[in-house]
Parts: C-alpha cells; structure tokens; sequence
C-alpha cells in the first residue's frame, strides 16, 4: 500500500484499477472531467478501454454493453450527464447488472462551473432505485468505488457512486493500492484490451411486458436484500457517544468533514451518524441512533431528502424528536464549518464566533470568465451583433455561453447541451422573428442532430451556426468525433458537421473561417433571408489549443 | 506549530494556482502534518477568479477554510487580493501580489491599493506607515510584493510569480512550511525541464 497525496479523481482512477476495470466510458464535465482523461492516458498500458463517447447516455450504453459482455465497467459524467442518460439508466436497474459498474456522477453545489441548475443527482436513487453512496473525501473516493464494485459483484447491481465538487477536487494523503503500470513488461504498449463474452440472456437483458413487471418485483427484492447490507456496512459509522443533552448530528458527504470541524471548534461532544448510503438507507441504524435523542440536526447540501426520510422513521420510533435542517442549513450552495458551526451555537446557546471583516469593504466587482485572446467565437459573436442586433440570440453548452456575458450580452435563452436549436426551432414556429443559435462542434454532436432534423422535418428557418473549434475546449481540450482521434489516441475519421447537416437534409449550408470577416458576415445575411433552415460552420481552431500545439511542436 | 493553518489563495485562472496548492499539500505531507485542500477548476482557465483552501496541522477535518477562518490570505492579483477581504478574519495576513489584470467595469489600480490602505487601517496595523506598492515588510497584516513583474524582469517568465511568493512566504515565516520540505515538493511536483525556472523563482523570493 502505497500513502500520497491525491485528488478525488485521482482515487476513483486508482480504486477502479485496482478493482479490476476493463472499461470506461464518459463525456466530460466538470468536476468529473479528470476522470476519464487520466483512463486516457494511462488505459491502453493498463489492458484497459477507454472512451469519451458521444454523450453520457451513449457512454451509459456502452458500458451496459460492456457489462453483458463480463466486463467490468466504469461511467464517468457530472451532474447533468445522469439526466441524458436516465433513459437507460432505469431499465438498467430492472435488468442488473451482468459484469460490476460502477457509475460516477459528480454535482456542483454552488454552480462553480454549471450553468443549467443548480441539481441534486441524488434523487435518482429514488426514481431508478439504484444503490446509491456519497463519499466526503479522496481516501472515501478510493475506499467506497472498490466496495461499489464489491456490491455491484455481489449484487448484480449498478452502484453509482455520487460525489460534489468539493469532493472530486480535494486533496488528502490517500491509502491506496497502486496498480498503475507505467509500461508493460516488455516495455512497450500491452498489446490491447481485455475481451469479455457476451453469452444471450434475453431473460435478463429485455425489458419488455409481461416480463417487465416480474422484473421490477425482482428489483424490489433485491433492493431489501441491499438495505440488509447497508444496516451492516461500516461506511454508515457513528462517532462520539450520547451525551446527557441528548443532541445528535446525521449528516452525509463532505458536510460530515465540515460538522466535524464545527464541533472541534465549539468544543462540542456530540454524537454524529455519517451515512456512506444515500440509498437504500440503513433504517434501523438510523431508528437506533435517534431513539434516545430530544434533538437531532441533519447536516446535508442542497435539497434535505435524509431530513425527509428522518423524519418518517422517528414518527414511528420517537415522534417527540425535535428534527433540525434545512430551516438552519440553507438548501442553496454549499456548506462549510461556519455555517455548521452558526447552526450549532442556535441550537445549543454555545458560542461560535466567526472575525469578520468583510463588511467594512465595497464588494469589488465580478470578474466574468472572458472568451481568450484570439478566441475564433469572438468573430462570429461580433458578426450576429453586427448584423442582425434585432434576431433572437440562442445559446447552448460551451465556451461560447460566456456571449450572455458583458460586454457581449448576445443570449437570450441558455438551457441544456443542444436545446438551443430545439428552443430555436419553436420560436421560429410561434413568431416571425428571426432566430440564430450557437452550438459548439462538441454539443453538435452529443445533442444537436435531432433539433436540426426536427427544424428540416417540421419546416422552420432558425440560423445554426456551429463554432467548429476543432475540439471540446469549455472542459478542457477533450477530443469528439470532429477531432479525428480518440480518448486512447487511436486515429478515427474526422466528422464534419457541414456533410451531417447535408445529410439531415439542411439544403443552406456554408463552411468557412470566420476571420474572414466579409464573407462572414454577407453568409449570415444571405441565409437569414432564408424560408429554411441553414447552417453556417465557422471552422477555426480554439486559441489555446493553437498555442500549445505550437509550443509542444 | 500547534495550531492548524488555514490557506486561501485567491487569483485569475493561468497563473499556476493549481501548481502552488499541490507543492504546498506535499510540502505539509513530507513535514509529517494532516493535510487538505480543495480547488476549483472549470471555466477558471478563462481569466475567472479562482479560489483554492489549503488546511494543514494535527488534524484536519474539512478542506474548505469557512468566511473569517484564514491565516492567511495569498492575493495573486491584486483586485482579487481585494475581493478576497470578504474572506478574512481580525488574524488573518495578506500576501498580495501587485500584478494587476483589469477588465470592463474593472476597478482603477489606485483605488484597490486605497481600498486595501484603508483595510489596514482598519486592522490596527502593526506596521509603521501606511503600506503602498512598496513599502510594506513581513511584520505588516498586509504585505504588497510586485512577485509577477520581479519574475518578469528577473527570469523572463510571469507565471512563476506564485513560487516566488511562496519563497517569500517561507523565508519570513508567514507560512510554516521548513524550506527543505518545500524544495523537495517542487522537485517532486514540477515537470523536470520546468524545474530549475522554478527553484530559482523560489529562491529568489526566499532571499527578498
């Protein structure tokens, strides 16, 4: 066993490996993204394959794929990715498992880098009924993957293991065992990855009635066997012991370190109940725990669901409990220590004094994230401004959403990865105005071609500019099929967004470099005159990428 | 060193944070502390302001250094070194480099530096006179050094600024990091043909 440093990513990377994962697949988001490029760069010495697939249902699928095969898998997405692949997710849960896989899915209390909202993936557990667990730190990201593949084996289960920024990028020193090869033994690349065998099973592998319902009784039972599991797991601990105040704390995630540190702080003995499970939640632990308590404060991020769950167990156990949450705790944002620390002074009359100077200073202003110098958007966000400043601005998921910054404030709808066009299309429908929408070359892929055949199809005429940057810049320079080379930097053909938008049937559609400004600017009046759909792809590669293709050669 | 020591080091993306947060994390690591640190990546790339939380000491529970509970406060840019106040308690230090990054709506380089002035004031200042860019020494609450334009001039390279800080840091023990433990967590975390930039960038702010 090895001890260092290491981020939270970094510890599921090295608890997969060394649970035997064969392969990863994912789309890249924030803060999930190091994830499947560190499988990037080290899978193919490892015997093991690894994707960014087109997007998270897509890398969902593949992993399902992989799993009925006798592969053990890894999905890796943010918060949002769990939404575009819940379609498959719940039948998933239906059919279990036939290989372990273990699904990362990595929210953003606070929105520190997610527009769309500000979401709480742990609901999913309830509507999928897929075993859920909450890890506070890197060495719990390292220890609760190798137990979700422990009970993805045993169970035949999916186990999706549900992280927050603060957790995926932390840094603690981490026990570990490291199974990283750097190379083979013989030096070289190992020659490829491992195969499995897929061996039919429509039995298990179909959703389709009659069955269907067997299945779902199947899932229910299976479920009451994993919560027996969960009322024995460690990973729900309790530490300190009752006191005669008969106060206690239950709390999950990294709001367990912040607790923690309050009561060091307050110099308060209490006992807290940490809960690893999200879901299914050990029940009688928790009905254990309270029984003997006046008061108890939930200690949760965002929405107070363990508040909710608590709060039906004491009405049979201990209906007197005082239950304390999210009237403390705010559901918006993350938590810390000071915020725990305030909760804990109203509640116990103890002291907790936080030095604050803040209010004798003006509140500078906001530092917006800036498109880069010499960033190809900035022509073609001119370009819109310049020549249609009455048309309506869609936007979509890339870089490119920082047009709805100053000095730009060229974005009159934002939403999810694709819907720009989709939303573009029904404003066309319903008014007479003109529509042009952004949408990266990375979006187009994972989400934009059914809007665009949704537009040829049902006959609107929105302008689609697709900013073809040759790469996914916004989550750090990750490749998709526009890029011509894999995650495992094998070569693949290059797509081009023009020749798709043909084949979807757009007849108006234009390539060209959009710092040539003039031709630039006469496409887009040319096609907004247009009955039809168009397209114009602004081809030009993303400045950073430029620059440090230039100094690695 | 009894207590915990609590970090937060505020700038703009590229200006090598995620660097200094994991050479400090190992330096803490080879001195025997508990350690933790939390940052944030993302759109900061794209000259947002980025924030990172180093704790070290005995035990450490949780990786974020809540609104008042810092030692110290490490500004690599000086609007940020202003926006990061809020963030501040009665004890904490400033270590602030003057490198300045304006924007639309930005405010003047003049009016941060009276703004911090006034903060000091405020802060019953042990230091003699009122800092400017300057004259301000280790002893103050809040302590000015042009890092990025001395690494400019000195070694061609702005990026190294936080190193240089960092040197700086140690040297004056405004950090309590031994300057073996910090060297050794360059050699071990910095890329090999970047390493000598970087040790002379710490050295040099160790000797200011």
């Amino acid at each position: 066993m090895k001890k260092e440093i290491l981020l939270g990513n970094e510890a599921i990377v090295k608890a997969a490996l060394s649970s035997g994962v064969s392969f990863v697949s994912g789309y890249p988001g924030c803060p999930a993204a190091e994830i499947g490029e560190e499988f990037g760069k080290i899978a193919e010495k490892n015997g093991v394959y690894a994707e960014w697939s087109t997007n998270e249902k897509v890398a969902l699928e593949a992993a399902i794929g992989a799993s009925f095969s006798g592969l053990k898998s890894l999905v890796n997405m943010k918060s949002f990715g769990i939404n575009v692949c819940s379609d498959s997710l719940l039948p998933l849960a239906y059919t279990g498992t036939k290989a372990p896989m273990v699904i990362v899915v990595a929210d953003d209390p606070s929105c520190w880098s997610s527009a769309q909202t500000e979401q709480n993936s742990r609901a999913y557990a309830y509507l999928s009924h897929i075993p859920m667990l909450e890890p506070a730190d890197p060495q719990e990201c390292y220890d609760f993957t190798k137990l979700a593949f422990e009970m993805s084996e045993k169970f035949n289960t999916p186990v999706i293991l549900r992280t927050t920024t603060r957790v995926n990028h932390q840094k603690m020193p981490v026990i570990f065992e490291d199974c990283v090869k750097e190379f083979s033994a013989q030096g070289g690349p190992a020659s490829g990855w491992k195969k499995g065998e897929f061996v039919k099973n429509p039995r298990q592998f179909c959703t389709m009635p009659p069955r269907v319902l067997e299945m779902k009784a199947e899932l229910l039972e299976k479920t009451k066997k994993i919560s027996a599991f969960a009322e024995r797991s460690v990973i729900n601990k309790i530490s300190g012991r009752p006191t005669s105040a008969q106060f206690g704390i239950i709390t999950s995630g990294v709001a367990h370190l912040h607790a923690l540190e309050a009561l060091d702080e307050a110099e308060l003995k209490v006992p807290v109940l940490k809960l690893g499970f999200f879901y299914p939640l050990p029940e009688k632990k928790i009905a254990k725990f309270i029984k003997g308590l006046k008061r108890v404060l939930i200690v949760e991020e965002l929405d107070g669901y363990l508040e909710k769950e608590i709060k039906a167990i004491a009405k049979e156990i201990n209906p007197k409990l005082q239950i304390l949450g999210k009237d403390l705790l705010s559901e918006i944002g993350e938590l810390d220590s000071g915020k725990i620390g305030l909760a804990l002074a109203k509640i116990t009359g103890k002291k907790f004094k936080i030095s604050n100077v803040a209010e004798k200073i003006n509140n500078p202003p906001r530092r917006y994230p800036k498109l880069c110098q010499g960033c190809p958007h900035l022509y073609t966000i001119a370009a819109i401004k310049r020549i249609a400043p009455d048309a309506i601005f869609g936007g979509d998921i890339g870089c490119y959403m920082i047009a709805g910054y100053p000095p730009h404030d060229t974005q009159d709808f934002e939403f999810s990865m694709g819907s720009g066009l989709g939303i573009s299309h029904g404003v066309a429908k319903a008014t007479n105005q003109k529509v042009i929408t952004l949408m990266g070359d990375g979006t187009f892929f994972a989400a934009g071609i059914p809007a665009l055949i949704n537009t040829v199809y049902n006959k609107s005429n929105p302008l689609l500019i697709v900013l073809d940057n040759r790469i996914t810049a916004m989550t750090g320079h990750q490749t998709n099929p526009g890029v011509g080379k894999t995650l495992m930097e094998q070569p693949s053909d290059e797509l081009q967004v023009a020749d798709i938008a043909k084949a979807c049937g757009v007849k108006n559609v234009k390539v060209l470099d959009p710092s040539n400004i003039q031709e630039l600017d006469a496409t887009i009046k040319e096609f907004l005159a247009k009955d039809e759909v168009s397209v114009i792809v602004c081809k030009l590669i993303c400045a950073l990428l430029a620059k440090r293709k230039k100094e690695n050669g | 060193m009894d207590k915990n020591f609590s970090v937060i080091i505020k700038g703009v993306g590229g200006q090598g944070i995620v660097t200094l947060v994991s050479i400090i994390d190992e330096a803490a690591f080879l001195d025997g502390y508990d350690v933790r640190s939390s940052e944030l990546h993302g759109l900061s790339q794209r000259e947002g302001s980025v924030e990172a939380h180093i704790k070290f000491g005995k035990k450490i529970y949780s990786p974020l250094v809540y609104k008042g509970q810092a030692n110290l406060i490490i500004g690599q840019e000086l609007l940020e070194g202003l926006r990061s106040v809020a963030l501040a308690g009665a004890q904490t230090k400033f270590l602030i480099n003057t490198f300045y990054l304006p924007f639309i709506g930005s405010v003047k380089e003049q009016e941060i530096l009276d703004e911090l002035n006034k903060l000091s004031r405020l802060q019953s200042n042990r230091g003699s006179s009122m800092p400017t860019k300057s004259a301000s020494g280790p002893k103050d609450k809040l302590i000015l050094v042009p890092a990025s334009k001395i690494c400019l001039e000195k070694l061609g390279k702005e990026v190294v600024s936080s190193i240089y800080l960092l040197g700086y840091a140690v040297a004056k023990k405004i950090m309590p990091l031994k300057k073996e433990f910090v060297l050794q967590a360059i050699k071990d975390i910095i890329p090999e043909k970047h390493l000598e930039l970087n040790i002379k960038a710490f050295e040099l702010g160790y000797a200011r």
